[in-house]
């Protein structure tokens, strides 16, 4: 009895904590949604109350549903992300693969050179790359960022899938080749549905950076047709007056996608987190 | 016919010898366990064999074919792997025929012969189960149904029971020797475990840092040791070496009598398993041993003793460890 207690007092502890961290981490993500529905003058004098009768309206999504084209800057930004995800998992997991599985001369060397990615931020060579997609016509077009990105997100992806392609058993792989799977089926077939967990892991990892990055869409592909979601939302921040109303309901709206690719990878991950403890 | 000749195979990682000089012949139908510690390189030897590691140097023939340039899927083998290895997608009749399927067998050929199979290992039921599950058992008779659908000139078992509980173990090794006979097809089995080696083998190759330091019938190596390390390494309880000058003495625990005079000794532990008695002593020149009474024996720690023996059972090894 004395034990369920403190199991019980244990459970509230934990809860209390996890829901601490839980409100701070929602906290702003709440702040701009309900002041997405607020007038502006309603944001300004009370940002932490509720929209009501008087300060409500859809105004925020209209100005953002209206002006620009932000249907097609969403589909940028999703295809540009999801796209630079497929690349960087499909490539990261082959070049982890051939590291993990191929004994062959300067493996560690070519390992530790595709990790040093993780060490140099990107953004130096922003001059050399503009550069390059210029003399490859590649400039406003969404490859330009898709390119960028896989090439961003695959150090980190090389490092961690190499690191959970070394677990796979080697007795699986062998009973493959044994009954005649070539390596790319033993790859597909075999290894990456093994590999599901620390592959949802990287997804989300990269996910985030890509939504979110202004950098590059400003740079390479600043373009009306090719904007992204967080490019298209600076038109409402002005030098002088900016539209928070526009701003936030656009901020609201570029939340959505993220959870709904969240949810689809965060099964997986769970499991990958959990997945050293149980076995 | 031979099932397969291996011709001076040598295999090295790097600067690291791991197989020096390899010679062995398995004759059709034989039974062959490769026995030794681990690292000894045994399993090294067996991946060489399946295809699954290049050999340095040497040759490797299966049949009548040299199979050094030959993939492991058409070198006429099957493997059976400690891990169990199966396929986690496929269903239990799919884990089984996939093999066949990549051979591109017809489709009522493979239904056949997994069924036969599965007839065979008991698995009938099971066919349609996925491998998460099956019990470990099961698991590990699939991976042997796997391996007998595709008819293999060559079986090659890779420590099959190591994962398996002790009751179990000795199930399945009765399971593999009655499907031996059955198939009258030749085996390779390695394993570090000499109980295994002993019950199951034709014919044991002990193996050593990569060498073969004896190869010959189970009871052949148990009587007749080549070397210290042979005679060390099967029986169990292993074989008691007592210093002798410069060389070394060997005499089993079971040849070992009390008797009123001889080597005194006194003892330091018992262990009674019913059937048999092991008693650990230590000789009056502090050196262990362990004598072996079959039946239940009512001998005590801390009673001094005293020890004799036949010498037509003793052995003797140079400072070399070699026989002499």
């Amino acid at each position: 009895m004395n034990s369920a207690r403190t199991a019980l007092s244990r459970k509230i502890a934990v809860h209390a904590v996890l829901i601490t961290y839980v409100v701070i981490a929602l906290f702003p993500v709440f702040v701009i949604l309900i002041n997405s529905f607020k007038t502006r003058r309603a944001i300004f004098r009370e940002p932490l109350a509720l929209p009501n009768a008087d300060s409500f309206t859809w105004e925020g999504y209209q100005t953002v549903l209206n002006q620009g084209d932000f249907l097609q800057y969403f589909q940028n930004s999703f295809v540009v992300t999801v796209v630079s995800l497929f690349f960087i998992l499909l490539f990261g997991a082959m070049a982890a693969f051939a590291l993990a599985e191929y004994r062959f001369k300067g493996n560690t060397v070519m390992g530790l050179y595709l990790a040093l990615g993780i060490m140099i931020p990107i953004r130096i060579g922003t001059v050399a790359i503009l550069d390059l997609m210029v003399q490859t016509g590649l400039v406003n077009t969404l490859m330009a960022l898709i390119l960028v990105y896989t090439a961003q997100g695959l150090p980190l992806a090389v490092f961690i899938l190499s690191e959970f392609m070394q677990q796979v058993s080697d007795d699986l792989k062998n009973a493959g080749r044994i009954d005649g799977l070539n390596e790319y089926t033993i790859f597909f077939k075999l290894v990456l549905p093994l590999m599901r967990p620390a592959m949802a892991t990287v997804a989300v990892f990269n996910m985030i950076p890509i939504w979110n990055d202004l950098w590059f869409p400003l740079i390479l592909a600043p373009a009306e047709s090719v904007k992204t979601l967080t490019l298209g939302s600076q038109v409402f921040i002005g030098q002088y007056v900016t539209n928070w109303n526009a701003v936030l309901a656009a901020l609201g709206l570029a939340i959505i996608p993220v959870i709904i690719l969240y949810t689809l990878f965060s099964r997986q991950l769970i499991r990958g987190i959990t997945s050293g403890a149980v076995k | 016919m031979t099932a397969l000749i291996l011709d001076n195979v040598c295999k090295s990682f790097g600067e690291v010898e791991v197989l020096k000089n390899i010679n062995l012949t398995v004759e059709d139908g034989e039974f062959v366990v490769f026995v030794g510690p681990s690292g000894c390189g045994k399993s090294t030897l067996l991946r060489v064999i399946a295809g699954l590691e290049d050999a340095t140097k040497g040759t490797v023939q299966i049949g009548e074919r040299m199979v050094n340039a030959i993939p492991p899927a058409k070198r006429g083998i099957a493997m059976v792997f400690q891990s169990y290895a199966l396929y986690p997608h496929l269903s239990v009749a799919g884990n089984m025929g996939l093999g066949l399927k990549q051979e591109k067998t017809p489709k009522d050929e493979i239904i056949k012969r997994v069924g036969e199979a599965a007839r065979m290992l008991s698995l009938t039921e099971y066919l349609d189960r996925r491998p998460s599950e099956l019990s470990g058992g099961q698991r590990q008779r699939v991976a042997i149904g796997r391996a007998i659908v595709r008819k293999p000139d060559l079986f090659l078992f890779d420590e099959p029971l190591s994962n398996l509980d002790a009751a179990l173990r000795m199930n399945t090794r009765i399971e593999i020797a009655n499907l031996h006979r059955q198939l009258a097809a030749s085996m390779i089995y390695v394993t570090h475990d000499q109980t295994e080696a002993m019950t199951l083998a034709d014919k044991i190759v002990v193996l050593r840092d990569g060498q073969v330091e004896q190869v010959g019938a189970p009871m052949e190596l148990y009587n007749n040791p080549a070397n210290q390390f042979v005679a060390g390494f099967l029986g169990a309880p292993s074989m008691n070496f007592l210093r002798h000058g410069e060389n070394s003495l060997g005499i089993r625990p079971e040849h070992i009598q009390l008797a009123e005079t001889g080597l005194s000794a006194r003892v330091t532990h018992v262990e009674r398993l019913g059937g048999e008695t092991n008693a650990i002593l230590v000789t009056e020149h502090d050196e262990p041993i362990t004598v072996r009474f079959f039946g239940q024996h009512n001998i005590a720690v801390g009673e001094a003793v005293h020890l004799t023996w036949d010498a037509a059972n003793q052995f003797m090894f140079n400072a070399a460890g070699e026989r002499i």
